[in-house]
């Protein structure tokens, strides 16, 4: 085999991975009841989107719409009731824990600590699937940490405690944690719940180059809708457990769906970005 | 950025066993008969080493006879209590937790009274009945600790003051049911008291320290197995699953082997309390909150705290002697007031 050739298939085999569907939700529905038998307080109505390697998927919708409850069905911690959610063919839900944090990474709205730890303790937590139960971190382990810490412009904070951080920066080390785990998917539920305007921007223009460069699938739920149309390739707009749409940013926000979904009177427009953006019109009926 | 290292786990663990070594010298000195501290090193350097027929017959039968086994129960004792206090801990996510203020020892002696109690009833062979006590306890402490976790159990979220009410109140629940045993039965007094206030002055046969040895390196090799994923589940169990954790299995383990563990402490020692909850975070503080370092630390000082406890309680007001429990309830519930405090603030 000739080196021009090995270099075509190697381009061939590159073009075929970015193309290839990622994370594939299909037909996917969820009930949740507080006992056996119960009529369910709960439900998720069938919903279906793929996702690529390098897109960012928003799950939009107002509080109590489902998104959460799509992120864990897709996170594999919940059973879906029907349909199935597939992770390059696998079947999240049924991936052993240790499967499916070496290819999954969570990012929640909060981590609580029980005793101090520095950040560098922290970031090599994400270490913990990618090695037996009763080892030491190696070489290898450290060094990637490191390269997450610096992934997120965290470095000069690794030998700092997290109860000593700002918001924003405990923020960009939780996310260094799960860059650690060097997963297919990211998975963030609020990630910008409790940060300023800056660390907000911040996060996402760092989730974007991520994405980018490292090829990760990335699935975010949240309800900042300016957010969520700049920095998304994908919307699934949620409301009481339905998913109404799902498509590229300017397909989804239209004023009257916006409006109906949200509960309150606002304005479309296009932003200098060529992105659409919202405003919301309080007290003008 | 600085992992923990085989090498450093080491070391960490050596400078505590050459302390518990010289506290351990210590505690052989002090009792009726003077010894000299060379002569007590040298000899139980010769123990250690199987050379146990070379020290002078004089001190020896003292020595080997009646110092060193309860010096050694008060090791196992301790460590026990301190692994078991460790896994409680991280298991429920509460830096409060221990088997005394969880109520889980007064479920062991409790376990173990009843299995005393029944035992003449049953007919059994010597061995399974020398083994119908710890089984007892074990029990017992198994099923305290299952229904303070249900107790402090809400909306499927651990609240943590309400756990804590929740073993306070089943330990003086379980407590009042020992007294009710106590006054209704007559000539077990003995036992029944060293149960309620802990004590190690009980002599026991030598298979039994066997046993107990066996017992606790099992048992706490099993919890050691889940260190790290120990660490992870400080964080949360959502949190801890997404990291990779088999959350069900590691709680499953460390409930079993922790309630073995405390078992095995009341079931020969009775209620030694707060051994498991002080040692823990004197350790924390001094080697950092990874469990591969805090479980075998933990285990040594907690048997460096218990030998030195039972020394105290020989010594202080000789030649009559203090049960150890009281020793530690006097030294520890003041630290316990001390950690209560901080955390609120």
């Amino acid at each position: 085999m000739t080196a021009a050739s090995s270099h075509a298939r190697h381009l061939a085999e590159a073009s075929r991975l970015a193309n290839e569907i990622r994370l594939s939700v299909e037909q996917v529905s969820y009930a949740h009841s507080a006992n056996p038998g119960q009529a369910p307080l709960f439900t998720l109505e069938a919903t279906s989107f793929q996702a690529r390697p390098g897109e960012i998927v928003a799950i939009l919708g107002p509080n109590a719409s489902g998104k959460s409850t799509l992120l864990r069905l897709i996170s594999g911690a919940l059973a879906p009731l029907s349909g199935r959610i597939l992770l390059d063919g696998f079947v999240t839900h049924s991936l052993t824990p240790r499967t499916r944090a070496q290819r999954i990474a969570v990012v929640q709205q909060e981590s609580t600590l029980l005793f101090p730890a520095r950040a560098w303790e922290f970031v090599l937590q994400g270490r913990h699937s990618h090695g037996r139960s009763l080892r030491f971190e190696s070489e290898d382990d450290v060094l990637i940490a490191k390269n997450a810490l610096a992934q997120v412009g965290a470095a000069d904070l690794s030998d700092r405690w997290m109860d000593q951080i700002s918001g924003g920066e405990k923020q960009r080390i939780i996310l260094a944690r799960a860059l650690a785990q060097q997963p297919l998917l990211l998975l963030l539920d609020e990630p910008t719940l409790h940060l300023d305007i800056a660390a907000q921007v911040g996060l996402l223009d760092a989730l974007r180059r991520l994405a980018a460069e490292n090829r990760y699938t990335v699935v975010v739920v949240t309800h900042e809708l300016n957010l969520a149309a700049e920095y998304a390739d994908q919307i699934v707009l949620m409301q009481r457990g339905r998913c109404l749409r799902v498509g590229p940013p300017s397909s989804i926000y239209q004023r009257e769906l916006l409006e109906q979904v949200f509960q309150t009177p606002l304005s479309v427009e296009l932003g200098s970005s060529g992105r659409p953006r919202v405003t919301v019109l309080s007290g003008t009926q | 950025m600085r992992p923990l290292t085989l090498r450093r786990l080491l070391l960490q663990c050596l400078i505590l066993i050459v302390i518990l070594f010289f506290v351990v010298i210590v505690a052989l000195k002090f009792g009726a008969v003077p010894v000299s501290l060379y002569a007590l090193g040298r000899d139980l350097l010769r123990v250690i080493f199987g050379q146990s027929s070379q020290i002078s017959t004089d001190y020896g039968l003292i020595i080997l006879n009646i110092r060193l086994p309860r010096i050694l129960l008060g090791i196992i004792v301790g460590a026990s209590l301190s692994v078991a206090g460790t896994s409680f801990q991280a298991l429920l996510r509460n830096p409060l937790a221990d088997p005394f203020v969880l109520g889980v020892s007064s479920g062991a002696s409790l376990g173990a009274i009843l299995a005393l109690i029944a035992e003449p009833h049953l007919a059994l062979s010597p061995v399974f009945s020398a083994l119908l006590t710890p089984l007892g306890a074990f029990l017992g402490a198994a099923a305290t600790i299952a229904a303070v976790y249900f107790l402090g159990r809400h909306e499927g979220q651990i609240d943590s003051t309400t756990l804590l009410l929740g073993g306070v109140i089943t330990g003086s629940f379980l407590s009042a049911i020992i007294m009710f045993l106590m006054s209704t039965l007559t000539g077990s007094l003995r036992g029944i008291t060293f149960w309620l206030m802990g004590d190690l002055s009980t002599p026991l046969q030598k298979s039994v320290y066997w046993f107990l040895g066996i017992g606790f390196f099992v048992a706490a090799g099993a919890i050691y197995t889940t260190a790290s994923d120990l660490n992870l589940l400080l964080a949360g169990e959502k949190e801890a699953m997404h990291l990779g954790v088999d959350v069900p299995r590691v709680r499953l383990v460390v409930y079993i082997a922790a309630s073995f563990l405390t078992g095995l402490a009341v079931s020969v020692s009775g209620v030694v309390g707060y051994v498991g909850l002080i040692v823990p975070h004197i350790m924390r503080f001094i080697f950092g909150s990874d469990h591969r370092t805090l479980l075998p630390t933990a285990a040594i000082g907690g048997a460096i705290a218990v030998v030195v406890a039972d020394t105290l309680a020989r010594t202080v007001v000789a030649p009559t002697e203090v049960p150890v429990g009281a020793v530690t309830a006097v030294i520890g519930a003041p630290l316990f007031i001390y950690l209560l405090r901080k955390r609120l603030t």
